[in-house]
């Protein structure tokens, strides 16, 4: 078992969940409390990754942070080193290719809060930011722990965004998913096999928890 | 004071007003679709209206021609729909607080108190809203609505969950605290009894137009002239 690949893929997917919680939750209320044509366009272009092959999406920020855009070499210049292959790019990669896994639970959840609470609590003086953390969060907690589980979820399983963005590097970019590639690809199927069954694991039991937190007997319900 | 002049389309109907709510008390009656709620969350500022002016006290809180909307909550008006809309996670008295996050612990606790003992809900206090009656949630948001003292109380059918007597008895107490607290109150119905009950002024709504103002006697003879004659007819 490649212990430093597990150690890598498990601190991306949190820090990925981490920043898409902190983006996420804004943007959703933005896109249930306000209706407009723009805010429509905004919600398509977060739903882009659901539909953009995940080797193209890496493709464009390989593009996007390379010395050859204005983006790439700002970004090279404010850190000193280039965003594309090391872990601060496999993090941008995800957090835009997971992005819609967090946005459209949250979207759905906040959606689902019956309106004439959210008038109510707009009479008795509540901004944006008190609606959303006195009343949208905690009437769709299901859909806050939905969007947490399957944001790192969907991070753990990454592979064409994280090998086009971050290549293969030990300690930096090598991801579990990029050693059960480099595994098969060298025939090795009894490391393939435990490295598979330690990324099932990790899918099986943050699922189950959204399940049996969502079970009529399980207590959070959103 | 409450002074409107207005325009506002939704679908197919269309609300057109010019009118000022001077008395304590007034009533909007008027059969269902004329308008009444749309009236009422326009004065809210839950909603805009095409184009026109409110204002509250001579203060304007909505002039489309100077693009002024005053959040709901800066208005200093409170309102009770007639689904009650209780936070479900929140217990009652946290409810009644909802408003008054500006106040201290010591004096907001003394003000959910006093709130609930107007409606006389007291001993609910602890009680989470799911485990409440129609009439009991209608008295704890009408609570609620008053707690942060509004200047103006909008009424959307406050009673039509509480049985008669109840009703009565939490009406006459509600207009004497009203009164005494100087809150002007608006509120929609169309139950003609509640409207002449009132003793108010009644302004009455009919698709999208006020057909008449003044007291009820008078603004509801058209009005009982034209069921009469519907019920003859029939």
């Amino acid at each position: 078992m490649d212990w430093q690949a597990l150690a890598l893929t498990l601190r991306l997917a949190t820090a990925t969940t981490a920043i898409l919680l902190v983006l996420a939750v804004p943007l959703a209320a933005l896109l249930v409390l306000r209706h407009n044509r723009w805010l429509a366009g905004l919600e398509a272009l977060t739903a882009m990754p659901l539909v953009l092959p995940p080797t193209v999406l890496g493709f464009f920020l390989l593009v996007l942070l390379g010395p050859g855009t204005a983006v790439g070499r700002g970004i090279t210049s404010l850190l000193g080193h280039p965003l594309a292959f090391s872990f601060g790019g496999l993090v941008v990669g995800s957090v835009i290719y997971s992005l819609p896994f967090a946005v459209q639970p949250l979207v759905t959840g906040f959606a689902a809060v019956d309106p004439a609470l959210v008038d109510a609590a707009k009479m008795l003086g509540a901004g944006p930011v008190r609606l959303v953390f006195s009343l949208l969060i905690p009437l769709a907690r299901r859909s806050l722990l939905t969007a947490v589980v399957l944001s790192f979820l969907h991070t753990v399983g990454e592979f064409g965004v994280v090998l086009m963005l971050g290549g293969d590097i030990p300690g930096a970019t090598r991801t579990l998913s990029i050693v059960l590639y480099n595994q098969v690809e060298n025939f090795n199927y009894a490391a393939a096999n435990q490295t598979a069954a330690t990324l099932l694991a990790l899918s099986v039991v943050p699922l189950a928890i959204i399940y049996v937190a969502g079970s009529p007997r399980g207590g959070t319900r959103g | 004071m409450v002074e409107l002049k207005l325009e506002a389309r939704r679908g197919g109907f269309h609300l057109q007003l010019q009118c000022r709510f001077a008395a304590d008390w007034t009533v909007i009656f008027g059969p269902s679709g004329a308008g009444k709620s749309t009236l009422l969350r326009l004065m809210a500022g839950l909603d805009r209206p095409d184009s026109g002016r409110i204002a509250l006290d001579g203060e304007p809180v909505t002039d489309t021609a100077k693009a002024i909307h005053l959040r709901p909550g800066l208005r200093r008006t409170s309102m009770v729909a007639q689904a009650p809309g209780l936070f479900p996670h929140l217990s009652v008295s946290a409810n009644v607080a909802y408003g008054l996050k500006s106040m201290d612990r010591k004096s907001r606790a003394a003000r959910v108190a006093e709130m609930l003992e107007l409606v006389d809900a007291t001993e609910m206090m602890h009680r989470r809203p799911r485990s409440l009656s129609g009439g009991e949630s209608q008295r704890v948001a009408l609570a609620r609505a008053l707690a942060p003292l509004p200047r103006l109380l909008l009424l959307d059918e406050p009673f039509s969950a509480l049985d008669g007597a109840a009703s009565d008895a939490l009406l006459s107490r509600l207009q004497s605290w009203l009164k005494e607290r100087r809150v002007q109150t608006v509120m929609v119905t169309h139950d003609a009894t509640e409207a002449y009950a009132s003793g108010a002024e009644v302004a009455l709504l009919r698709e999208g137009r006020l057909a008449a103002q003044g007291p009820a006697h008078l603004a509801l003879a058209t009005e009982r002239a034209r069921i009469i004659t519907r019920l003859q007819m029939s």
